[in-house]
């Protein structure tokens, strides 16, 4: 099994961890993502993701709740 | 202003913003005592902070040239602000904005952070220590840190920031006995040294680090204000704080085992694909039973139908009826053996010279009353005492309206709103529900407009303001304006579908929903840009403070009094003077051809439509008299459902939208109404 691969976080299962590759491209966006800990290099852990495409993110103690069009943008390496 | 691209409209803002928030936040500040800004993230406990500080007597207003509100109280030494929660200071939307002007403004800053959640409320710490304002830090919720196995190193945090830090637990009041003792060593912290050499050039030229840190993270109000060009570092700066909050953690914080509380437990199954289709049941039902049942029933009963209808209004109109010239119609009323409200006797009295010129008539009056219960209808000869006092008028139906019927709803909603939201609720409501409003060219965040809207329409469309972007507020109003029925609405239409059966009730639900799903997809497809997508921290699922949902209930509830009572007065005035003009009862008739032609209801439930305009409840309710068909009602409902709201909710929406569009969405609803419920009538009659 390859150790690693990098996929958009949208593609994340319940349960997988990753550790973050690339942020949206939108500045605004960027800066908000990294005010809440998003940011190059951060490990994240998927919790959950609802039919759809929505999906809940857990780095270090919180939770966050990213909708399907940016974390089809967010890149993550999965572990 | 309408048609512009957020990017546009940050283009824009500078020139705005210099003259609103550049002065206003000035102005907008007490000057004398020292100015002590409550700031932190949303849901730390600022307003648990904000209570124990100021006390009873609070003032809440809109900052200068928004619709933030701000609250701001007095304690003996300072004057208190409490200001919006913020991720950040920056001007990504107004809330930042406001929050950034006043603690521009500010003398000295509390910044409030929420224990558990370090990781995110660090960020603002440390982007307020490199404002270099004179603050301290409250490390609240220390009650749940401790439950989660958290460990915090207070001394070594405070060392680190250069602030003093006070671990508290706001709802215990816990470490609040020091708060005063920290303010008074309140001081600057250590900002980052490399930034600190970059700030100091700019410093000269615009007066205070504060704002030079705003000008290099690129805030181009306050750049302009100073006269220099914006800088264009703040993602590098961002990620080295963020950086700085990760080492910071790794210092001061010591995870023990995570506990699995039943908090936490809550808080997955809310947004489970499964487990949250019978929470969000659970909750839809409970939310049902209070606001739909008890408040919109009994509680709208008692003050609109009785104290409103039976004793308010005949006191004012009797008063007025004692001078001018009236006729008086007297319904007796009984209830029959099933319980149902039935007239017993009805008679007309003439009052040429007004009631005191003629006490006879009166007494004959009086005992044809009996003490029994009465319906009392006022025609009033005079135009102005029918614009004022009349069916419609300012001072008789707009009061009963708005005290009696529309502050209990608000006050209902409100409450439900605020239980929702401190429990955490809330924002995983908006997670569970995203997908499909991203679907309608919306976002998550959109169901707080579109369930107050079935509270009403225009504190809804009000509430389209939290709304990322101006494509989105665009399609939450005109969804709001065309497909919610509101709550005054909700009750007529439900008693007339009642009568109707199943069958005309679900043809009714299935129409209504097609008309919702296709305005927004249509809208979705048509509309240029894009919307926002949802991107929110959930907070823990914890159980709600009384007095802290009480306070929110309140502060809102008197907010959207406060600027929606003009409207409804506006509106009431202006079709009271429709109805003394004639000009009212001309829409009726030029409504009536269409209306049996097309779709094939009586003539007399045009009235019923152009009543709607007054309140939609009139406009339903007017129905209720015609001997209609089952699949007639649906007609009726349909088009009365889709047809322009009360003339409140335009007046809010051209004042929210502009003109232009609010006037497009307005007539947009009289097309639409009248196609479809034209439509759903050649099908089904
Ligand atoms: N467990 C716990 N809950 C708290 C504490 N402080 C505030 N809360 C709760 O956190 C929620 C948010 O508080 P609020 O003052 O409205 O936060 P604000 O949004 O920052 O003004 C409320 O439900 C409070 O009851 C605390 O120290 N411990
Ligand atoms: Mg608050």
């Amino acid at each position: 099994m390859p150790s690693s691969a990098s996929v958009p976080l949208v593609k994340l299962r319940k349960g997988d961890h990753g550790v973050i590759l690339t942020l949206p491209k939108q500045a605004e966006l960027r800066s908000q993502c990294i005010r809440l800990g998003i940011c190059v290099a951060a490990q994240v852990r998927c919790s959950q993701r609802l039919p759809g495409g929505t999906i809940i993110i857990e780095i270090g103690r919180q939770e966050i709740a990213i909708g399907k069009a940016l974390a089809g943008e967010i890149e993550v390496n999965v572990e | 202003m309408n048609n512009l691209t957020p990017d546009e409209i940050t283009e824009i803002l500078p020139h705005r913003g210099h003259r609103h928030h550049g002065t206003g936040a000035a102005a907008f500040l007490e000057q004398g005592k020292t100015r002590l800004v409550l700031v932190g993230n949303p849901n730390v406990g600022k307003s648990m902070f904000f209570n124990y500080l100021t006390g009873l007597y609070v003032d809440v207003s809109n900052f200068p040239g928004t619709t933030v509100e701000v609250s701001h109280g007095d304690h003996p030494k300072y004057a208190v602000y409490d200001t919006p929660g913020i991720y950040g200071v920056s001007s990504f939307n107004d809330e930042e904005r406001v929050a950034r002007d006043i603690i521009l403004e500010g003398d000295l800053i509390l910044n409030v952070v929420d224990a558990v959640h370090l990781e995110r409320d660090l960020f603002l710490t440390l982007q307020l220590i490199d404002m270099g304002k004179k603050m301290i830090v409250c490390l609240n919720m220390m009650d749940e840190a401790k439950s989660r196995g958290l460990a915090i190193n207070v001394q070594e945090l405070s060392a680190r920031l250069g602030v003093p830090v006070l671990p508290t637990t706001a709802i215990h009041k816990t470490g609040f006995d020091r708060m005063e003792e920290q303010l008074a060593q309140a001081c600057v912290g250590n900002s980052e040294s490399s930034l600190h050499r970059r700030l100091h050039e700019l410093l000269n030229r615009v007066g205070s680090q504060a704002e030079a840190l705003m000008v290099l993270e690129g805030d181009s109000i306050i750049a302009e204000r100073h006269g220099v060009p914006p800088g264009d570092e703040r993602e590098q700066i961002y990620v080295e704080r963020r950086n700085r909050v990760n080492r910071l953690l790794d210092k001061v914080v010591t995870a023990t085992e995570q506990k699995h509380s039943i908090s936490a437990t809550l808080g997955r199954y809310a947004t489970s694909p499964w487990l949250g289709f019978p929470f969000l049941a659970v909750i839809l039902y409970a939310l049902y039973l209070f606001v739909g049942t008890f408040i919109a029933g009994d509680v709208v009963d008692l003050t609109e139908g009785t104290i409103g209808n039976r004793m308010f209004e005949p006191w004012v109109k009797d008063h007025v009826a004692a001078w001018t010239a009236t006729d008086i119609v007297v319904e007796k009323v009984g209830e029959d053996a099933a319980g149902e409200e039935i007239t017993l006797a009805t008679r007309t009295f003439n009052f040429p010279e007004g009631t005191d010129a003629n006490p006879a008539l009166l007494q004959q009056m009086d005992s044809f009353r009996d003490g029994g219960t009465n319906n009392l209808r006022y025609n009033f000869s005079s135009p102005w005492a029918v614009i004022f006092f009349g069916e419609f008028g300012a001072f008789s139906m707009t009061v009963t309206y708005l005290l009696f019927l529309l502050l209990p709803l608000v006050l209902g909603f409100y409450l439900s709103l605020s239980l929702l939201e401190d429990s955490g609720y809330l924002p995983r409501l908006a997670t569970f529900v995203d997908r499909a409003l991203t679907m309608l060219g919306l976002n998550g965040r959109a169901i707080i407009p579109l369930i107050l809207g079935f509270g009403c329409v225009t504190m809804a469309t009000i509430t389209t303001r939290l709304l990322g972007t101006d494509r989105e507020k665009r399609i939450a109003t005109t969804i709001l304006q065309f497909a919610i029925p509101c709550s005054a609405q909700l009750a007529v239409i439900a008693a007339l579908l009642a009568t109707a059966g199943t069958g005309a009730t679900l043809v009714y639900v299935a129409v209504i929903l097609t008309v919702f799903i296709t305005i927004g997809t249509v809208l979705d497809k048509t509309l240029p840009g894009t919307s926002s997508p949802l991107l929110l921290d959930l907070p823990p699922m914890r159980l709600p403070r009384a007095r802290n949902v009480l306070q929110k209930t309140w502060v809102k509830t008197l907010a959207f009094m406060k600027e929606a009572t003009p409207w409804f007065f506006i509106g009431a005035l202006a079709v009271s003077i429709l109805q003394v003009t004639g000009l009212l009862q001309q829409w009726v008739d030029i409504l009536a051809p269409i209306t049996t032609g097309w779709l094939k209801l009586p003539a007399e439930a045009s009235q019923a439509f152009v009543m709607g305009l007054v309140r939609r409840d009139f406009g339903a309710a007017g129905l209720y008299e015609m001997a209609l068909t089952p699949m007639q009602v649906v007609v009726a409902l349909t088009t009365i459902t889709l047809f322009v709201p009360c003339i409140a909710s335009l007046m809010v929406m051209l004042k929210e939208r502009g003109t232009r569009e609010g006037l497009v969405i307005w007539i947009g609803s009289w097309i639409l109404a009248f196609g479809v419920g034209g439509l759903v009538a050649l099908v089904v009659i």
